[in-house]
């Protein structure tokens, strides 16, 4: 077997919570990697590196994508949000991490950080969910420690406390 | 006065940095650290082999490969194999692998050769370039196979038989000779696994400065790491620091160490003198970490007219894996837990525990009670249809009363100790759950359904569960100058939100502000001596030793207090951090009860101003006296005489689709004993898990290993772990606390209660809607459908057994 030629190196610029990245990767990196390992974002975690999992899922662009399907070479020229942007800017908790701790929606926390940018998203388009609809936002995420019970009520306690938000500014 | 935090529902601390992305598990520590090497594992694609040979020339041409091990390269103790953890008379043929496999390999995925890199990349690209000669043996798969013994997994062990262990409390087989009534039942439950959201993972550095070796691994037991890792890397174990961060879930399997990564991750860490990590990938979870639960059970039970059990006797077969690290412990427990809430008069249990070239089999949530709950409350349910009693009462008849604990049954359980029950109510609990699923109100629910074309059914199942299984833990309490109370206990957490539960009990005991608390778990440096979570025993253990020494710390704050405020003990009480003559003005914070404990030299604040040599102390006498130390702080350790037993009952109502056999759950149900609850919102949230975790393995989960023992669904893919959508949408929960006699706090453990019953009860709904007996567990829609066409001919498929 020969010595296969060194990989070539990309500098890509990365648009993070609203700071710029500048990380130099191979084109084979996974956005998820480079998050956590090239922009120190450690806050996404990577359960399954095969997309069913859920628990590496950023928004791209406002859209929930599993960060270990997509290169990073490919997320260019995208706005990503990650579990770290998701918190106010005055550093309090968004409406769905407060949910969370409301309702005791996380054990470990480890699947935590893909259920709270999926649900960010969902309530972006459906802001008042019923039951079924707030079951069906977190359908496609896995977690092995609550039983998904504390994580349905979250969705609906997010809904309401966004609302009551809502309210306040109008 | 202090708001009482113990049995409140108080948000957890730890919260805060995980919601918002600032946990620190294993992969995400010394990210920044530019000398960060990483390691990836070759591992066996063959089930059984020799290894012939093994080239590694091809890796080191590689651009960023640091270095490679294989078992060659390693020396002294790291050659040998890995520890036997929990050795026992009975396990006369015990193996254990090495931690890269010297001339065979036992199962896909057993390590061969270590490759560090500068990237995971780079270093699974060097792990595709070794080139290993394999000679191919047959290898045994499944129980079956292990049983018929036509080839081996070792060739030093005849049989494929580690163990055979057999207890017996009175003559079962006699009882059941002289019994009026006998059946006999022949009970399978499939493979599943613990599958975290985080795989395994250690970090290791090496300090040439200090000559320390720092671990973070991922484990459910630092100071078992520490242990193994001096052991085997020939250290002092005063130069080894384990710390394990946050875990991302661990259900039993992360209590397995050393893992072959957790020792070769500190030896490369040393060798090159660089930090080293490792991060297990997801399939590398399902082939190279733990299994549970497969296990075939036969019973033989005699009984009465009212279905009393005279006699019990029960043989099974243990399917351990390749190797047998763990001991006996899964088996044991199946044998000795299966008794449940019952007394059946007499009783044997013998089991086999048997090698297959499989993934090895460790503690999974649950542990082994799942299989033993499944054979009882199945032989329970055999039972009542036999006479054609109620479920319900067949149970009854059977139960420990509560005037009957302690109970003793004459056997030895898990820990070495008698097998004796400290406390509970079980026909009370049986009451709740009757009321909470609307047991004697089904039948009408059923017609009701039938008249529509639907079909249900109701079962039931009940547990006995032995948590807070010793040794020991221990705790240390500092109350700091500033009034801040650090606290640390060595077991490990993973997700059961100790840092508040503990905080609760520290909050309730000194008589500080919960927010002053903060608790520290896992971490070597800061309490060398514990044991581990597991078994359900990290709120009996760690709670009652961090209340024990709360109330040495508590005890030595009045003592200094008492003398500055002239006062006698007796009078004073702590409340929100403040000591004070009860009635009176006169107080005192703790953390100056902290500065007078300390008597100083150098003044480097305002408090310590206050402890110098001229400011404090009779000059007469030494500054710290002779029954004295400095410092308020309190340490203790808790160590039970034995378990305690907590136990449960869930009820489920499922619905069969006449047409699909798909299996849909109408109503889940949960009443619950643990003793006093510290947090019932953290207790809840267990039971949750569990429960969910209990529908995965009773429904979907299973690991598909074919013939040649390629394990076909090594991937959250095929492996069927529950969505929300296959999770009851609601669970009923309904507490009895009946008091454990055996710790200050009076608490039992919760951690594995929700997923115990599960096989057992689902396969009792299942049968009480189809009519035919469910013997084997998970069973998917497609096995239902099989069973409805094996019985489609039988008049009146109500007995599940064969019986005489």
């Amino acid at each position: 077997m020969s010595a296969p030629t060194p990989e070539e190196l990309h500098d890509v610029r990365l648009h993070v919570n609203g700071s710029v990245h500048e990380v130099h990767v191979p084109a084979r990196r996974l956005l998820s990697d480079a998050l956590r390992h090239d922009c120190g974002l450690t806050g996404t975690h990577v359960g399954c590196e095969h997309g069913v999992c859920g628990a590496c899922t950023v928004l791209v662009d406002g859209r929930p994508v599993r960060s270990c399907l997509m290169l990073a070479v490919s997320a260019v020229d995208s706005e990503i949000t990650t579990v770290e942007g998701l918190t106010e800017a005055d550093g309090s908790l968004s409406p769905v991490q407060q949910a969370f701790s409301d309702c005791h929606g996380l054990q470990c926390g480890f699947c935590t950080p893909g259920f709270l940018t999926a649900i960010t998203a969902g309530l972006e388009e459906n802001p008042d969910p019923t039951e079924d609809e707030a079951r069906e936002m977190v359908a496609g995420n896995l977690c092995r420690c609550t039983g998904y019970q504390n994580i349905v009520k979250s969705v609906l306690r997010a809904a309401e406390i966004q609302a009551e938000a809502g309210q306040e500014r109008s | 006065m202090t708001t009482k935090l113990f049995g409140a529902k108080v948000p957890r601390v730890e919260d805060q940095r995980f919601l918002r992305g600032q946990g620190r598990y294993v992969d995400d520590l010394l990210t920044d650290d530019p000398r960060l090497l990483h390691a990836a594992v070759l591992r066996s694609p063959h089930a059984h082999a020799r290894i012939v040979d093994i080239d590694v020339s091809d890796v080191l041409d590689l651009d960023g490969v640091v270095a490679v091990w294989t078992w060659d390269d390693l020396t002294g103790p790291m050659a040998e194999p890995l520890p036997l953890l929990i050795p026992h008379p009975t396990l006369t043929h015990g193996r254990t692998q090495y931690a890269l496999a010297r001339d065979e390999v036992n199962y896909v995925g057993e390590a061969i050769a270590f490759v560090v890199a500068v990237d995971r990349y780079v270093a699974e690209d060097a792990v595709a370039r070794i080139r290993v000669d394999y000679e191919h043996l047959e290898p045994v798969v499944g129980i079956d196979a292990a049983r018929a013994a036509r080839r081996t997994v070792h060739d030093d062990v005849p049989d494929n038989v580690g163990a055979r262990m057999e207890q017996e409390n009175g003559d079962a087989r006699a009882a059941i000779a002289a019994a009026p009534h006998t059946l006999t039942l022949d009970l399978d439950i499939e493979r599943s696994a613990c599958t975290p959201m985080e795989g395994r993972g250690t970090v290791a550095r090496w300090d040439p400065d200090t000559s320390r070796l720092t671990v973070w691994s991922s484990t459910q037991t630092s100071t078992g790491v520490r242990g193994c890792v001096a052991a085997k890397l020939e250290l002092d174990l005063a130069k080894v620091d384990v710390i394990t961060p946050d875990v991302g879930g661990g259900f039993g399997v992360k209590v397995v160490h050393p893992w072959p990564e957790e020792l070769l991750v500190p030896l490369a860490a040393k060798t090159l003198g660089r930090p080293v990590k490792y991060t297990e990938d997801r399939r590398e979870h399902f082939i190279s970490s733990a299994h549970e639960r497969a296990q075939q059970h036969h019973v033989e039970v005699g009984f009465d007219d009212d279905g009393r059990v005279l006699g019990l006797d029960v043989e099974f077969w243990h399917d351990h894996g390749a190797y047998t690290p763990y001991g006996l412990i899964v088996p044991i427990i199946t044998s000795t837990q299966l008794l449940g809430p019952y007394k059946p008069q007499n009783y044997r249990v013998a089991f086999e525990s048997l090698y297959t070239n499989t993934v090895i089999v460790t503690p999974y949530r649950g542990a082994g009670r799942p299989q033993g709950c499944f054979v009882m409350e199945r032989t329970m349910d055999a039972i009542a249809a036999y006479l054609g009693k109620d479920r319900t009462e067949v149970r009854s008849t059977n139960f420990i009363q509560p005037d009957e604990f302690p109970y003793e049954h004459g056997l030895v359980f898990q820990d070495g100790r008698e097998l004796t029950y400290d406390s509970g109510d079980y026909p009370a609990s049986l009451a709740k759950l009757k009321e909470l699923v609307g047991w004697d109100e089904f039948e009408e629910f059923r017609a009701e359904m039938a008249a529509q074309g639907r079909k249900v059914g109701i079962g039931l199942a009940c547990y006995v569960e032995g948590t807070g299984v010793g040794p020991y833990e221990g705790a240390h309490v500092h109350i700091e100058t500033s009034g801040k109370v650090k606290v640390a206990t060595g077991l490990t957490t993973q997700g059961q939100g100790h840092q508040t539960a503990f905080a609760q009990i520290v909050a309730d005991t000194l008589g500080v502000r919960f927010e002053d608390v903060e608790i520290t778990t896992g971490d070597t440096r800061k309490m060398p001596y514990a044991v581990g979570t597991f078994a359900s025993r990290a709120a009996v253990m760690s709670g009652s030793a961090i209340h024990l020494a709360a109330l040495r710390a508590k005890e030595k704050a009045l003592r200094i207090a008492a003398e500055a405020l002239e006062a006698s003990e007796d009078d004073l009480e702590i409340a929100d951090g403040v000591v004070s003559v009860k009635g009176t003005d006169a107080s005192i914070d703790l953390g100056t009860v902290a500065v007078l404990s300390n008597p100083l030299r150098y003044a480097f604040d305002e408090a310590s101003k206050a402890a110098t040599q001229f400011s404090v102390g009779d000059p007469g006498k030494p500054p710290v006296a002779e029954d004295d130390e400095p410092g308020l702080e309190g340490k203790d350790f808790y160590s039970p005489p034995r378990s305690t037993f907590a136990n449960g009952m869930h009820a489920v109502i499922v619905e069969t689709d006449p047409d699909t056999a798909e299996i849909t759950i109408l109503k889940y149900a949960v009443v619950h004993d643990c003793g006093h609850l510290i947090n019932p919102m953290i207790v809840e949230g267990q039971i949750h898990g569990g429960v969910a975790q209990g529908v995965g393995g009773a429904l979907y989960e299973r690991m598909a290993y074919d013939e040649s023992g390629q394990l076909l669904n090594a991937s959250f893919m095929d492996f069927l772990m529950p969505y929300v959508t296959e999770v009851p949408t609601s669970i009923d929960i309904d507490h009895l606390e009946t008091p454990s006699p055996l710790n200050p706090l009076g608490i039992k453990g919760a951690g594995e209660a929700g997923v115990i019953p599960s096989a057992a009860v689902f396969a009792a709904a299942i049968e009480d809607a189809e009519g035919f007996p469910i013997t084997a567990m998970p069973i998917s829609p497609s096995e239902l459908f099989e069973l409805r066409l094996a019985h489609a001919d039988e008049p009146h498929p109500t007995s599940p057994s064969l019986g005489s």
